[in-house]
């Protein structure tokens, strides 16, 4: 897909046979383009409301929403990030996105490999299991849940909850890794087991590099989901000192419902992470969804 | 050819050393809450005193029966599922439809339309709380209109709609960017065939670019269905269910009754209701669209 050209013109490029038509802007085209900037447009008005009243004294914020700020203050955001304890809180989200991420994609990757490599009806049985369950909400989990990681001593740790997300996540990821590990021939691990190479080794060594590709896409589509998570961690979760952003946003917001100018300073906060992480990631994101929902 | 006894022991130690670790993780966070979930509703389990009596199908009966807010929940989120589906796929098909179309601006606003879905359910909706609320307000005083002067979130109806909005917000753009790679997949030859033997736009998009795209259909209706049925974050921050419980949908209805009051065997019971909707959705729904596929 290349991106948006000035104005190609087709017909001065003889070396072109048969330029396409899609290049041609017409009055069709502009029109096209004007309804999609208006969408657009329409699409960024909560931001802008948002922002810019981040930006205003709390009487501003009731006497003038929509418009810019009378006069632009930072204090709300010191505040909001003083209030939600936000740096510890950050921490907190990166810690358990960044371990969860890990212990999925190790193992999910792992018997993904043995799941494809291995033909028997367990086999069969244990990735049927997993696909399968991908189809139960959360909800019909959540109540046996809390009760069972209370005996287990699951709650309250950052080690409980990445459990946790290794067993939600496990279905989808080991879908992914066993649906593209199908096209990674096998000779060249036999091969390697006929060199002497254990099968510790060969996984680690030849197929799992092999397999980056999938790997990004699955980083990225569990990224987006435990980043964002609310329900797993306010269940499993009571200590203050524990809390990931939506917890820390949610307990902020009920705690300050009219202060406006603070919730929104807060809430900006909350957000910010997870853009930049997109900013940086843009291509890998697009490419992580359309690939992680096709199959 | 014949593996001795070694080998075989050997291979099911490898078999279980790669696959046993997230099997039994997954075993005892999925599997077994799942049917512990299942016996649990055939009980009166409360928070309080933790006593567990079996008392048959008499949760399941009360559900249908005497729990009118539960029925209501259930007949909310049916209304909302198919308003939210519909809308989404349409607004995500349009934006991928003129998103697909050579303009200049195209990449651009490929990221405006998805930025949405980065922030979580959660905070969308108090995001959308200040829009509706003070935004709302706000416009409506500047331009005079009625449609803005409502009490947004003040009642069934504005809460109903307020999250059907903010679902499309935020859903469109995932869906718009599976729309588009599916459109990017349509041959162009086929389409200016279709041009050379005199079939306008709509004729050509309706007869070749949708029975092509269906695979992708499948898909953005399957993740739509299940987005909307189990929506819960937006409901609680947005509206928390109110006014007067009139928006709480069944996610946020099995989470209180489970653990506001406490009724865990109850809320097991719904939470079972729940599953078996969902899986009959989400069945039924992907053997019916892949039948309507068409191979290009």
């Amino acid at each position: 897909m290349s991106t948006a050209q000035p104005l190609p013109k087709p017909e001065l490029k003889p070396e072109q046979p048969a330029p396409k038509k899609r290049g041609r802007y017409s009055v069709r085209l502009g029109t096209v383009e004007i309804a999609a900037l208006l969408m657009g447009l329409l699409y960024m008005i909560p931001f802008y409301y948002v922002i810019s009243n981040s930006f205003k004294t709390q009487g501003d914020i009731f006497t003038n929403t929509s418009g810019l700020p009378k006069e632009w203050i930072t204090e709300n955001y010191t505040n909001a990030w003083e209030a939600m304890n936000f740096g510890k809180v950050f921490l907190n989200s990166v810690i358990i996105t960044v371990g969860a991420n890990a212990v999925i994609v190790i193992f999910c990757s792992m018997a993904a490999w043995k799941l494809v490599r291995t033909k028997s009806r367990l086999s069969t049985i244990i990735f049927f299991l997993f696909v399968a369950a991908m189809i139960i909400p959360f909800q019909s989990i959540m109540i046996p849940l809390s009760k069972l990681s209370g005996d287990l001593g699951l709650q309250n740790s950052y080690w409980g909850l990445i459990l946790m997300y290794l067993g939600f996540g496990s279905g989808l990821s080991i879908f992914l890794y066993h649906g593209f590990m199908k096209s990674i021939p096998e000779e060249i691990e036999e091969a390697a087991i006929i060199d002497g190479c254990s099968q510790w080794g060969v996984f680690w060594r030849i197929v799992f590099p092999l397999l980056k590709p999938i790997t990004v896409t699955i980083v990225i589509l569990n990224t987006l989901w435990i980043w964002n998570d609310f329900l797993l961690p306010s269940l499993m979760l009571r200590d203050v000192e524990l809390r990931t952003i939506p917890l820390a946003t949610f307990y902020f917001f009920g705690q300050y419902t009219k202060q406006w100018d603070l919730a929104l300073a807060g809430l900006i906060l909350g957000i910010i992470p997870l853009l930049l992480f997109f900013f940086a990631m843009q291509k890998q994101i697009i490419q992580g969804i359309t690939s992680g929902s096709i199959k | 050819m014949a593996v001795s006894n070694k080998k075989k022991v050997k291979r099911g130690l490898e078999f279980w050393m790669f696959v046993g670790p997230v099997f039994l993780v997954f075993a005892v966070i999925v599997l077994v809450p799942f049917f512990n979930g299942v016996m649990y509703s055939f009980t009166d389990w409360n928070g309080i005193t933790g006593e567990l009596n079996w008392i048959g199908f008499d949760n399941y009966v009360r559900l249908f029966t005497v729990d009118e807010q539960f029925q209501q929940s259930f007949w909310l989120t049916t209304k909302y599922t198919v308003v939210a589906v519909v809308l989404t796929n349409l607004v995500g098909f349009i934006l991928a439809f003129l998103l697909t179309q050579n303009i200049r601006t195209r990449n651009f606003l490929r990221t405006i339309f998805f930025m949405p879905n980065l922030i979580g359910g959660l905070i969308l909706g108090f995001v959308w709380q200040f829009i509706y609320v003070k935004g709302f307000a706000s416009i409506g005083e500047l331009t005079g209109w009625s449609l803005f002067e409502l009490p947004w979130l003040g009642d069934a109806r504005t809460g109903f709609w307020g999250i059907v909005i903010v679902s499309i917000w935020q859903g469109g753009g995932y869906i718009m960017v599976i729309y588009i790679a599916a459109l990017q997949n349509v041959p162009q030859e086929l389409i200016e065939a279709a041009k050379i033997d005199g079939a306008n736009r709509l004729s050509t998009l309706r007869n070749i670019t949708i029975p092509l795209i269906m695979p992708s259909v499948t898909i953005c209706l399957f993740l739509t269905i299940s987005w909307s049925f189990k929506l819960f974050d937006t409901n609680l921050s947005l509206t928390n269910g109110g006014p007067f419980k009139s928006t709480e949908m069944l996610a946020l209805n099995i989470y209180k009754e489970s653990f506001t009051n406490n009724n865990l065997g109850l809320g097991s019971a719904k939470a079972i209701i729940f599953f078996v909707v969902v899986a009959a959705i989400t069945v039924t729904q992907v053997y019916l669209t892949k039948k309507r596929e068409v191979e290009a």
